[in-house]
């Protein structure tokens, strides 16, 4: 690394005791300390360096937490870091010392090559190829170095700067027979691209494509199985196909009006993806949080928590056959969504966070709403407990059916109720609340031992009956005040003394109209959402929109993981563990 | 009875059925929903009863197409098979005292082979439509039914060593005192599972298994040939039902109690109807076992049950001759 900074800062206490450990064996020289808002220590290395220093790292950091590249090729404020066109980033994440960490490599455009780091960490595999097809970084040594997301028959690599953003500054889509069936031919499963065998010495292996089109993959979900009758020798979970490029209109809205599109996300968290976002802009342009509003977003959110368990408790128990409970479950959801109706105005994406604060304050009534739902929500819960989690069929459906140790799941990334039900109590509610204020709120996080479909699923249901106690504490607790932070920054901002001064006026308008410039700056946010740890790493240039918006999402970890605990089982257990593992689509492909 | 009546009896019994199953469909969807929670089918005509005349039209009129990959000569003829056999089967009912089509010395083993030969209407729309889906539905079907088959007919075994007939009129006149559903409790246990997993209903209805093999052996299917399959379906729960009623609960007798101002016919309805709402709600309520667990069920469970039932009705009627 050339350009070494004299002076580079020093990474803060907290976190130093990983620093430290590489200074120590790779030498300080080696690294180049970058500041993020967030925190979090970065480090630049070189390429060679890599692999070594994962390896180092591996015992350390119990988890990739995340992989992903940024363009910088037209990056103005860099002027701390070292040159590079292009970026891999690698966040670990350990759950033993409550501490992060970022590896950051420079590459340059003649020479993208970097080694692959599957053997060190095995949940890299989708990771690395996310980053090749997004930004075409070759990962040395990895065996199946496709696109994840983007059709095979794709050209160019979609969140490089020079690839275009929007429908029109693209030639006219068309659709002819020669190209629907080449199309059609790269869909295609060639089981030998996956170094799978299509037949042993006895009998020749049918494989058999489950989805995207199947009433039990939750949306728009492939996987590819070799089956031996019903058993599944190997399988291979192939998404993308609800692939948006979020990421990339990201960088194409302002900060303010990318917040419905956040929404969409893991659409069944509502509010929940707005808060991982607008707490990372909140980080990078320094706004502090009013207490009412604190309150408000944390009772929203676990509303739709509620919301979201709801949706999957019913699908799990109809995905293993019992025709009844989803529609208890969805009455249950439709009172909810009354509740964030009157609230917000908007029912699945109300989109209604905002930096600094929430759209407005909370409606006359809103108690009265939501105690008559918290009250009557225990009774009901118990009555599912009776109709489904104690029913002898499910049990044998479920009980030790996709077994992941603790180990395996933070070897592959899995988060949230998915590595709770293997005993760990990591939740980010308790282990790092200070952000979002939940070190206020009496509640426990349950927790269950085995790992299996059925513990998942336990573990939803018991966060259920918690995230009723933390809003029964909102609704006895909610704190007067604003609900909008008196920040320069905040948008859109309030709006009383507009038409008294001009001043104000003109502070409205451009933040209304061009949206809020911005701090330059790094920072991500995690958070824990339904379905594990979400955050978005915003990378801003000190413009009215982010340069790079990387949406890290606990559903992208948690398929890859499929084919180790459904290896070797049939069928209808592949549909308990897709079912169990309570993924949306959009969560995944963005 | 004479020739012509004997043939108005057989076209307004095939008419009833076709009828009543089509009636079912709406029955079950409305029973499901008042269960559920939620409405049902309630737009078209009273109570949305007109449904089944939307249907049948929407049916009707779709395009009857054959996948160019399937084997259209079975393709088309495996929805019938389930059909034929069903109403086959209804010839040998007795609905009320001399209202049946034929009283065959037979009439048990009738039954069972027309249920057997049912099977073949799912296994050929399975290997016919060649499909991965169908074929694993037809597969699973074809293990299902034939180890079903076996304990739904031994289950009945100890209802005719009582009245030592095969024939249906037979065996609802000799419950005149007391119905076999007391002295053949086992025998009914087993014969209820084997009847749902013979009309491959939820939680049997594992060739199907809409959440894992999406449609299982009808994916193929569209249209008219998909609602023969529907109605084979419902003829089917029918014929259960009515059997069930026939061997177990007096047929078309009503408990002394209530006299006999009650019509047969009428005792032998109401009967029939709790039956097939039993179905229903069995269906709304519970899941759906593994294919593995299911087979487990029958052989390691059932066919144990079944044969301590025979020997225990063996043993009493012995010890009964000789005490007589």
């Amino acid at each position: 690394m050339e350009t070494l900074l004299a002076e580079a800062p020093v990474a803060k206490d907290h976190n130093a005791y990983a620093v430290q450990a590489l200074y120590n064996e790779f030498g300080r020289e080696s690294f180049v300390v970058q500041v993020c808002a967030d925190d979090i220590p970065t480090l630049w290395i070189k390429a060679e360096l890599l692999v070594g220093v994962m390896k180092f790292l591996k015992p350390r950091f119990c988890m990739l937490y995340d992989l992903f590249g940024i363009d910088e090729r037209t990056r103005v404020h860099r002027s701390d870091q070292p040159s590079a066109d292009f970026t891999v980033v690698y966040q670990l994440l350990s759950i033993k010392r409550n501490d992060d960490l970022r590896i950051k490599v420079a590459l340059q455009e003649s020479d993208l090559n970097l080694p692959s780091i599957i053997d060190v960490w095995p949940n890299a595999n989708w990771y690395e190829r996310e980053a090749w097809d997004m930004f075409g970084v070759v990962f040395k040594g990895h065996p199946t170095l496709f696109r994840i997301l983007l059709p095979p028959t794709w050209e160019g690599h979609a969140l490089r700067k020079d690839h275009p953003a929007r429908a029109t500054e693209m030639g006219p889509f068309e659709m002819g027979d020669e190209r629907v069936e080449r199309e059609q031919e790269a869909l295609r499963f060639r089981p030998e691209d996956w170094g799978m065998e299509t037949k042993d010495e006895d009998n020749e292996y049918m494989f058999l494509n489950l989805g995207p089109n199947h009433p039990s993959v939750h949306g728009v979900f492939r996987i590819a199985l070799q089956l031996d009758g019903e058993v599944i020798k190997d399988s291979v979970p192939d998404i993308g196909y609800h692939h948006r490029g979020a990421e990339k209109m990201g960088e194409r809205q302002t900060w303010h009006t990318y917040i419905p599109y956040t929404d969409r996300i893991d659409y069944l968290a509502g509010v929940m993806n707005n808060l991982a976002y607008v707490q990372a802009v909140e980080l990078l342009a320094g706004i502090k949080v009013p207490d009412r509003a604190k309150v408000i977003r944390i009772m929203l959110a676990e509303l739709f928590r509620i919301s979201s368990h709801l949706v999957f408790y019913g699908t799990f128990v109809q995905d293993v056959g019992q025709m009844s409970p989803v529609f208890y479950m969805f009455a249950d959801r439709e009172r909810l969504f009354g509740i964030v109706e009157a609230i917000t105005g908007g029912r699945m994406h109300p989109a209604w966070f905002r930096i600094g604060g929430v759209t407005a304050d909370l409606p006359n009534g809103w108690e009265k709403l939501i105690r008559d739902f918290i009250d009557s929500m225990p009774a009901r819960l118990d009555h599912y407990d009776k109709m489904a989690m104690q029913n002898k069929i499910l049990k044998d459906r479920t009980v030790g059916v996709g077994v992941y140790t603790q180990s395996e799941a933070l070897d592959w990334g899995i988060t949230g109720p998915g590595l709770r039900a293997t005993g760990s109590d990591w939740d980010l509610r308790k282990t790092r609340p200070y952000n979002s204020g939940y070190d206020q709120f009496d509640f426990e996080v349950p927790t269950a031992e085995n790992g299996d479909c059925y513990d998942r699923a336990v573990v939803r249901i018991e966060e259920m009956r918690q995230s009723l106690r933390i809003i029964r504490q909102c609704i006895d607790n909610m704190p007067a005040g604003p609900y909008k932070s008196d920040h320069s920054l905040t948008t859109p901002p309030p709006k009383e003394r507009t038409m008294q001064d001009i001043e104000t006026l003109i502070h409205h308008f451009l933040n209304v109209t061009w949206g809020p410039v911005i701090p330059q700056g790094e920072a991500s946010v995690m958070l824990e959402a339904t379905k594990g740890i979400n955050s978005y790493h915003l990378v801003s240039d000190g413009g009215t929109n982010s340069y790079r918006t990387r949406i890290r999402t606990p559903s992208f970890p948690h398929l890859q993981q499929i084919p180790l605990i459904s290896n070797g089982l049939m069928i209808p257990d592949l549909i308990a563990i897709i079912a169990s593992i309570d993924f949306v689509m959009a969560d995944v492909d963005r | 009875m004479s020739d012509l009546m004997l043939v108005l009896l057989a076209v307004s019994i095939l008419a009833g059925g076709i009828t009543v199953a089509g009636v079912l469909v709406w029955w079950e969807r409305r029973l499901l929903g008042f269960w559920q929670d939620r409405l049902g089918p309630n737009r078209i005509g009273p109570f949305g009863i007109g449904q089944l005349g939307a249907d049948i039209i929407k049916l009707l009129f779709k395009d009857d197409w054959v996948p160019p990959f399937a084997d259209r000569f079975v393709f088309v003829l495996a929805p019938t098979a389930i059909i034929a056999s069903m109403m086959m089967g209804f010839a040998i009912v007795p609905f009320a005292p001399g209202v049946h089509i034929v009283d065959l010395n037979i009439g048990l083993l009738f039954f069972l082979g027309m249920s057997g030969l049912a099977v073949y209407s799912v296994l050929l729309g399975g290997l016919a439509s060649n499909n991965k889906y169908a074929l694993l539905g037809g597969l699973r079907s074809a293990s299902q039914m034939v180890s079903y088959e076996v304990f739904m007919g031994l289950s009945l075994m100890g209802v005719v060593m009582i009245t030592g007939s095969f024939s249906l009129v037979d065996i609802v006149e000799a419950q005149e005192e007391v119905w076999f559903c007391f002295s053949q409790i086992l025998g009914l246990f087993v014969f209820v599972i084997a009847g749902i997993a013979e009309s491959h209903r939820l939680p049997f209805d594992l060739p199907e298994a809409e959440h894992e093999l999406t449609a299982g052996f009808h994916t193929e299917y569209g249209g008219m040939k998909f609602a023969m399959f529907m109605l084979g379906e419902y003829l089917g729960l029918a014929l259960i039902s009515c059997m069930i009623v026939t061997l177990f609960f007096g047929g078309w007798m009503g408990p002394s109690i209530f006299g006999d101002w009650v019509p047969p016919f009428v005792w032998f309805s109401v009967k029939v109807i709790f039956v097939i709402n039993f179905f229903i709600l069995l269906r709304a309520a519970i899941p759906r076992p593994r294919y593995d667990q299911l087979m487990d069920l029958g052989w390691k469970v059932m066919l144990p049950i079944t044969l301590v039932n025979l020997a225990i009705t063996g043993a009493i009627l012995l010890w009964m001759r000789e005490v007589v």
